[in-house]
């Protein structure tokens, strides 16, 4: 079994690449072979040995999709790749776009398809939430300077500024939205999302479903929160309603593949706003298998086309806490992918 | 008095480390908020556990009632007891 993995830059906002690895590697049922999928040469996870045991340089799928499948055809003729699990939501529309030439390959995913991915698109998610009754903050979409005028008569600063794929600012006034939009939109494009800003806890949820259908969730709490808003450690919870509110989602995206629902409990209504659907697993999906439910293990059973059971609980109060670690590597290494774009560690 | 409710998603260890497992929120209390905690698990009226505070932790009526009633409204405002 060859199974390769993009998202191993195990950086300061880490892509999921590496735990989705540990999570296979650490079930017991998984004895195949890992390939990494890299878009940068000092993507920290090609590095290491218990991660993966082969490495190779992609292109971005904004290349063109032609590039990225005659990369990926390449690498499959050497390592007979089984399945692919792409990990970051700026590469899922590429790679959903190639699953049927990957497929005549022999290659597999467990995806959703690109009707699912629009609906809960940043720039979708109140009009997909208002249509099914769950509850969100209020936005408007910027796509000029000139639409960031209309902020004063919408919603009320601070506000947050989202990138169409990542990234977030919270802006205090409209100088600093400005700067937020031009900083954005040059990195990920328009429209910016700009989104009423709600006082209250975060909690989020890593599920995976299945035509619809919730097959695993795990809900936790982050505990402390990184300058850049990611939660660098969280507790698992037990909160019927956000299990409930993910189903909800699930059920109506009729989602296939990973995904994360992120929520924040507003302090003045008691009540959950969903703030975002990522369509992949977060970089915090180990705790789901630390809690009793192996959620990428689980992926790629699905994707393998095998039977696998709903899960149907885990360990409450089960903590993770990020950590970084420096890791030591001789230039040769980093010669070796730079060079042949290939990166061997067995 | 009305009787005291312990949410059902509270944790209570020996050590006095809260866990409430609906919200993920993590608490420490001393051994007189240890105290209460268990005679509001046990059932204890409210009355009864201000007798029981007096007389363990050797202090007078009045400010075994202030510090229950201090204690227990915190427990209210972070929506770790209910009044039933």
């Amino acid at each position: 079994m060859n199974v390769a993995v993009t998202g191993l830059n195990n950086v300061d906002n880490p892509g999921p690449g590496v735990p989705v690895i540990r999570s296979l590697r650490e079930s017991g049922e998984f004895d195949g072979r890992i390939i990494g999928l890299l878009y940068d040469t000092l993507e920290p996870g090609a590095y290491l040995p218990s991660v993966s045991d082969a490495n190779y340089v992609i292109p971005y799928p904004s290349a063109g999709l032609d590039h990225l499948f005659a990369r990926l055809a390449a690498i499959h003729e050497k390592e007979k790749i089984d399945v692919i699990i792409p990990t970051l939501d700026s590469e899922l529309n590429g790679f959903i776009k190639l699953a049927p030439r990957l497929k005549a390959l022999g290659i597999r995913m467990f995806l959703p398809d690109k009707d699912q991915l629009n609906l809960r698109a940043k720039d979708k998610l109140a009009d997909f939430c208002r249509k099914h009754q769950i509850a969100v903050p209020a936005n408007i979409l910027a796509s000029s300077v000139q639409d960031l005028y209309t902020i004063q008569s919408h919603l009320d600063y601070p506000v947050a500024v989202k990138g169409i794929f990542y990234d977030a600012v919270i802006a205090n006034n409209f100088d600093e939205a400005l700067a937020a939009f031009h900083r954005l939109s040059g990195k990920w494009g328009l429209p910016i999302v700009v989104q009423e800003f709600v006082h209250g806890d975060e909690y989020n949820v890593c599920a995976l479903g299945n035509n619809g259908t919730t097959v695993g969730a795990v809900a936790m709490k982050k505990l402390y929160i990184t300058d850049k808003g990611k939660g660098w450690s969280g507790i698992t919870i037990r909160e019927p309603a956000l299990l409930a509110l993910t189903e909800k989602a699930v059920k109506a995206l009729r989602w296939n593949g990973g995904l994360e629902l992120e929520f924040v409990k507003d302090k003045t209504t008691n009540t959950y706003l969903l703030l975002e659907i990522n369509p992949r697993f977060p970089a915090w999906v180990y705790l789901t298998a630390a809690a009793g439910q192996n959620l990428p293990l689980a992926a790629l059973k699905l994707a393998l086309g095998e039977h696998v059971p709903m899960f149907d609980s885990y360990d409450i109060g089960k903590i993770f806490i990020r950590y970084s670690w420096d890791l030591i590597t001789d230039i040769k290494r980093f010669e070796e992918i730079t060079v042949s774009g290939e990166l061997h560690n067995v | 008095m009305n009787p005291l409710t312990i949410t059902p998603d509270l944790a209570i260890s020996e050590t006095g480390f809260l866990f409430l497992s609906s919200t993920g929120e993590t608490f420490t209390v001393n051994e007189l908020g240890k105290r209460i905690l268990k005679s509001l698990q046990e059932g204890m009226s409210q009355e009864r556990i201000v007798l029981v505070i007096t007389e363990e932790f050797d202090v007078d009526p009045a400010d075994a009632q202030r510090d229950f009633l201090d204690f227990v409204g915190l427990l209210k405002h972070l929506r770790l007891v209910v009044e039933a």
